[in-house]
């Protein structure tokens, strides 16, 4: 670390300024240090402007200034100083801490650099939308090459960034809508790939290698000394901010109001350097809205299977629920199927997850103890409000939610995940990468994997790792139960199980160093299809893996060609079960079981209090 | 649209008094299924009319699989499909047999 310091000397006076990295003159002062280790012939290393215009100002001879830049090793302020120059910059289009919405672009061209790490907001749900459009239309001749590092590549704005130049380099996790664009753009080279992450894997590395400079956060009101109240969805916020408030770097919230004060404190006012009003409220997906009028039969049958052959066997009451139709069917027979099994109290209890509105029935049948959030869901807002015993609630009356330890719990707290996905291999491999499309990871890699460092005993977790092990019992740690719950077939008689997942066809055609794959089979403990159970911890070596496998895959090519003897032995074993071998009357399999059969159902059910988006209204 | 017919022959007679029922809906993605006592109780056939064409193994391998595993005997199951999914067509099939269990 070392700073640049230019002297000016004529036969009057003596100036002595600092010069910042960025070549911006601080200071007078009109004496040189005898520690100074004086270097001359600096015109190559000092612009010539600077020297002549710092001339000019204090009316000196330019022809006779002799001047030195003075080299001072041991300098460790340089982020703060880039900082402060970056505000000072900026000091022109900002009211104290309050920028126009106009001014949204000249403040960006003001405070970001070249290369920047910049991360703009955005996940599966809430976005920094108006901050997006806002840098995608700064002057790529000032701000250009800047290096992504964000939750989510969601948004049309957040593609321009590469397709402009302002962009160049990205780090991610989540991509959803953009999946295609994402794998064009790269296959074009606009965008240089860093990784794609899991969602805590990034706030990690914003804590370690991937610090941003600027971050474009997004709160729904801020007062003038900063103070953010992000509301329901305050997800990744807190995780970005610490990165970015404590390593130097700028903080600038759109907000959607400015008041005098805000209700809750969700980020302290002196983590945030600018707040900007935008012109419309930051966007949010209600991603995790499930109609029950969309939900089959076979759906359900799995939902059934799920309840009394893995939730009831193991006792599960910790768990996380991914996104999807099969996990709604489930949440939508707890105060039915699950009622009439007796099981109410003894599973489902305690969970980390999003609010999804097909979860209402059963939180409003007393089936649910707690609730955390990663983050918050359209419509959704009142009814948790209104029942904070179950959700975690400020003193303001409103959800916090946060990705990082909503995350965290499902790594560490949870006994159980269960999701869907859109392809698995023969050896339970999943992904969905499906031809031409990265969806990135978001956070169900983290979700499906059994952590190692855990350490507390729970009944399902040392059930689990029972099962698995042929070790000394004494030694034999838990295992977390990790479900993956999907029909044989996908849309247009697409096989969801396959020989070879299009992940690896898509890292070889992007080159990409490590095939992008959800949850690796290693970590999955159970498949759930229409066709039955296959407990994949009772498999011994691979290819009785693989016929476990076969052996629920239905009709496809895969399930197909099952060897039928290998998979009677494994059903005698217990490793496969059919829902005749669960008791499972496939009569119950009906619609009738729903607990709600449409959105309206989950509005009467919630007395009134959820208030589903227009999308989803269809009454 | 395809009309085929695949024929099996059974152990025993399917249980229950019930003569005829009908289950499912002939909606796109779904099937409806009409079962009828009518065929001697060695026999059962299922007649299958779908909307989609090009899966005609599938279908069989579906309707042999269902013969071997629920063995029903003397009767008849008319198909009229929307595009089920395989696995939609084996529950249909597994609840016709349950349905027709029930007294006549």
């Amino acid at each position: 670390m070392c700073s640049r310091h230019l002297i000016l000397e004529d036969s009057r006076s003596l100036f002595r300024f600092k010069v910042d990295v960025e070549g911006v003159v601080h200071g007078t002062e009109p004496r040189a240090s005898p520690q100074c280790r004086r270097v001359t012939h600096c015109w190559r290393v000092m612009p010539c402007d600077i020297i002549e215009t710092e001339c000019r100002k204090r009316e000196m001879d330019l022809n006779r200034v002799r001047h030195v830049v003075e080299i001072r090793m041991a300098e460790w302020q340089k982020q703060r100083e880039q900082r402060q120059c970056r505000l000072t910059a900026a000091q022109h289009i900002a009211s104290g801490k309050l920028v126009a919405a106009e001014k949204a672009k000249a403040l960006l061209e003001a405070v970001i650099r070249p290369g920047d790490r910049v991360c703009l907001e955005g996940d599966n749900q809430k976005q920094a939308d108006f901050l997006a459009d806002a840098l995608a239309s700064v002057d790529s001749s000032l701000i250009h090459d800047l290096h992504m590092v964000q939750s989510g590549i969601v948004l049309q704005s957040h593609l321009d960034l590469f397709e402009r130049g302002i962009a160049r380099k990205l780090d991610f996790s989540y991509s959803g809508p953009q999946g295609a664009a994402i794998a064009r753009a790269l296959a074009a080279g606009k965008i240089e790939l860093g990784a794609i992450h899991t969602y805590i894997e990034l706030y990690a590395r914003y804590v370690m290698d991937l610090t941003p400079n600027v971050a474009l956060i997004a709160a729904v009101a801020a007062d003038r000394a900063g103070n953010l109240y992000t509301g329901p969805n305050t997800e990744d916020t807190p995780s970005i901010v610490e990165a970015t408030a404590f390593k130097s770097g700028i903080v600038i919230a759109q907000v959607n109001q400015i008041v005098d004060k805000v209700r809750r404190v969700d980020i302290p006012g002196d983590q945030v350097d600018f707040v900007i009003q935008a012109d419309h409220n930051f966007y949010v997906e209600p991603l995790f809205t499930r109609d029950p009028a969309n939900v089959t039969e076979g759906q359900i049958l799995m939902a059934m299977m799920a309840i009394k052959g893995i939730y009831a066997e193991y006792g599960v009451k910790r768990l996380n629920h991914g996104i999807g139709f099969p996990t709604a069917a489930i949440e939508l027979i707890l105060p039915t199927y699950g009622e009439r099994l007796g099981l109410k109290g003894k599973i489902a209890t305690h969970w980390a997850l999003n609010p999804h509105p097909t979860l209402i029935p059963a939180i409003e049948s007393g089936w649910v103890e707690q609730i955390h959030c990663f983050g918050s869901e359209v419509g959704m807002d009142e009814y948790m409000s209104a029942r904070s015993d179950v959700y975690f609630i400020g003193s303001d009356g409103t959800l916090r939610s946060n990705r990082m330890m909503c995350q965290n719990a499902g790594l560490y707290a949870c006994d159980m995940f269960i999701g869907s996905t859109l392809q698995i291999d023969l050896a339970g491999n999943s992904s969905t990468v499906t031809p031409g499309r990265i969806a990135g990871f978001g956070g169900a890699p983290n979700m499906g994997a059994d952590p190692h460092g855990r350490r507390h005993p729970s009944e399902p977790w040392l059930k689990a790792g029972r099962e698995a092990s042929d070790g000394p019992p004494a030694l034999t740690r838990g295992r977390k139960l990790v479900v993956q719950v999907l029909e044989t077939f996908g849309d247009k008689m697409v096989p969801n199980f396959v020989e070879e997942l299009d992940s690896l066809k898509l890292a070889n055609e992007l080159k990409l160093e490590l095939a992008p794959v959800m949850i690796y089979g290693d970590d999955v403990t159970h498949i759930v299809t229409e066709e039955g159970i296959a407990n994949l911890l009772l498999c011994r070596g691979a290819s009785e893996r693989e016929q476990a496998i076969r052996g629920v895959a239905g009709f496809t090519e895969v399930g197909r060609g099952r060897d039928r003897k290998a998979v009677e032995a494994l059903r005698r074993r217990g490793v496969i079960r059919r829902p005749e071998d669960l008791g499972i009357d496939l009569l119950d399999a009906s619609r009738q079981l729903l607990a709600a059969h449409s959105i309206k159902d989950l509005v009467t059910w919630s007395g009134g209090l959820y208030a589903p988006p227009s999308k989803f209204r269809n009454w | 649209m395809e009309k085929f017919e695949v024929k099996g022959t059974n152990r025993r007679r399917a249980p229950g008094g019930r003569r005829q029922t009908i289950t499912g809906v002939n909606a796109s993605g779904n099937l409806e299924v009409m079962i009828e006592r009518v065929l001697p109780d060695s026999e059962c056939l299922v007649e299958v009319t779908t909307a989609v064409t090009g899966f005609r193994d599938i279908w069989y391998a579906v309707i042999e699989e269902f013969f071997e595993r629920s063995a029903p005997g003397g009767l008849r199951f008319s198909i009229n499909d929307g595009g089920a999914r395989p696995d939609t067509v084996m529950l249909r099939l597994m609840q016709g047999v349950r349905l027709m269990e029930a007294p006549p």
